[in-house]
């Protein structure tokens, strides 16, 4: 019992990162207003980075730059072990800034919608389309 | 639909923490995403381009190809709100208001027809709602040194946390306070419309054109030791000075991109005064 809850505790990472993803995917599906939707897609995708960036993490390490490196060529032998892994980091660093790319187009559409029907609820579009 | 999004989202998390089961413990220094490929990042970095900040290496080196392609995300996502929302309205303005800002006497202008000749006008939508003069202020003393920290923070990115995308965002969000503290026009007066669409693809252009110039100096695309007889360094300090010229390139196209994105929708495409 006591192995379980330690586990449990230990990564717990993994859980919040979970509780994030489903919370922004009920979001997605089941909020009837569009720019909910939205909102829900972008904790879907904080979701994402916080579980890269959980992933990179070491025990007993620092961030990945380089102590004492400022213009020296002859450095010293780096031990992987005392650096955190950089990839996870690189990855979303990228996703970030797209991410809020992304979010830029997904509210031109949202935009685009509202002046078309005057409404941004999914059920009101519907029933107007299906009236043409 | 709410009852099937419950569904389907407690099914997935039960999925996911079924499979979490399977993961390695947080904080493992012997996870499977530690030990392939990112020792040899954290151990030879420093030896092959004199980076000391491995992320910066990573994403403008090694993983050159995919940050190439994320910019060019950036850029396309800034021309589809272009494309969506940009209207061109008529050339000429039927009526047109002006706010005189030393009385607060607002002018109305009908089609044709001239403004006094004065600097104290301020072009206005039927919608003004007056600023707060602390804001104005405030922002207007600390859009300088935001930008001074964004350039910060790409020139510096080999040695600190920093690189284009940061940087880039950081002088972005300058422009954008001064959009909301202000209005859309006094930005739009700063950074022109067109000056954004050009630069955003100028950086894209410098970041393809890096990796092409090594092309055409007889390496592989973005492989920056090819540019070493160019700089007049070492091959090892190329690949720095390479990072540097990349980092400049999604540094100019993110900033104009969060500029043009901003400006499209905060005013709906119409660039009038914003938000």
């Amino acid at each position: 019992m006591a192995d379980i809850v330690s586990t449990v505790v230990d990564n717990y990472n993994y859980w919040i990162y979970i509780t994030l993803m489903m919370i922004g995917l009920y979001a997605i599906i089941a909020k009837n207003n569009l720019v909910k939707k939205i909102v829900g897609m972008n904790i879907f995708q904080t979701a994402i980075i916080l579980f890269y960036v959980s992933i990179g993490v070491k025990r007993g390490a620092t961030i990945p730059i380089l102590e004492h490196a400022h213009g020296s060529h002859g450095y010293g032998v780096v031990h992987a072990a005392e650096y955190v892994n950089p990839l996870p980091h690189v990855l979303m660093l990228t996703a970030i800034v797209v991410g809020v790319a992304t979010l830029g187009v997904a509210l031109a559409l949202a935009i685009k919608v509202y002046n078309e029907y005057n409404t941004l609820e999914e059920d009101e579009i519907l029933a107007q389309i299906r009236e043409e | 639909m709410k009852i099937i999004g419950l569904i389907v989202a407690v099914l997935t998390g039960g999925l996911l923490v079924y499979a979490a089961g399977d993961f390695p413990a947080w904080s493992d220094p012997a996870s499977p995403a530690s030990t392939y490929l990112s020792p040899h990042f954290i151990e030879k970095t420093i030896e092959e381009t004199s980076v000391p900040n491995i992320v910066t290496a990573v994403l403008a080196d090694y993983r050159g190809f995919d940050t190439m392609f994320e910019t060019t995300v950036i850029f396309s996502a800034g021309v589809a709100v272009f494309l969506l929302l940009r209207t061109s309205g008529p050339k000429t303005q039927q009526t047109r208001l002006y706010r005189h800002q030393l009385t607060g006497v607002t002018v109305r202008i009908k089609e044709g027809a001239e403004l006094p000749p004065s600097d104290n006008f301020e072009r206005i939508d039927r919608f003004w709602t007056p600023h707060d003069l602390i804001i104005k202020t405030v922002c207007r003393l600390l859009i300088p040194f935001i930008q001074l920290f964004g350039l910060y923070v790409i020139a510096h990115g080999h040695h600190s946390p920093g690189g284009g995308f940061q940087g880039g965002v950081i002088l972005g969000a300058s422009i954008i306070l001064l959009a909301i503290s202000h209005d859309l026009r006094t930005a739009i007066k700063r950074v022109a419309e067109k000056l954004d669409a050009v630069l955003c693809a100028i950086g894209v252009l410098i970041y393809a054109g890096t990796g092409a110039l090594c092309l055409l100096l007889g390496l592989n695309f973005l492989d920056y030791k090819a540019l070493a007889p160019v700089l007049h360094v070492d091959s090892i300090m190329a690949r720095s000075h390479g990072i540097l010229i990349v980092e400049i390139g999604v540094g100019v196209a993110v900033m104009f991109t969060m500029i043009w994105i901003y400006s499209n929708l905060s005013s709906g495409g119409k660039y009038n005064q914003g938000l």
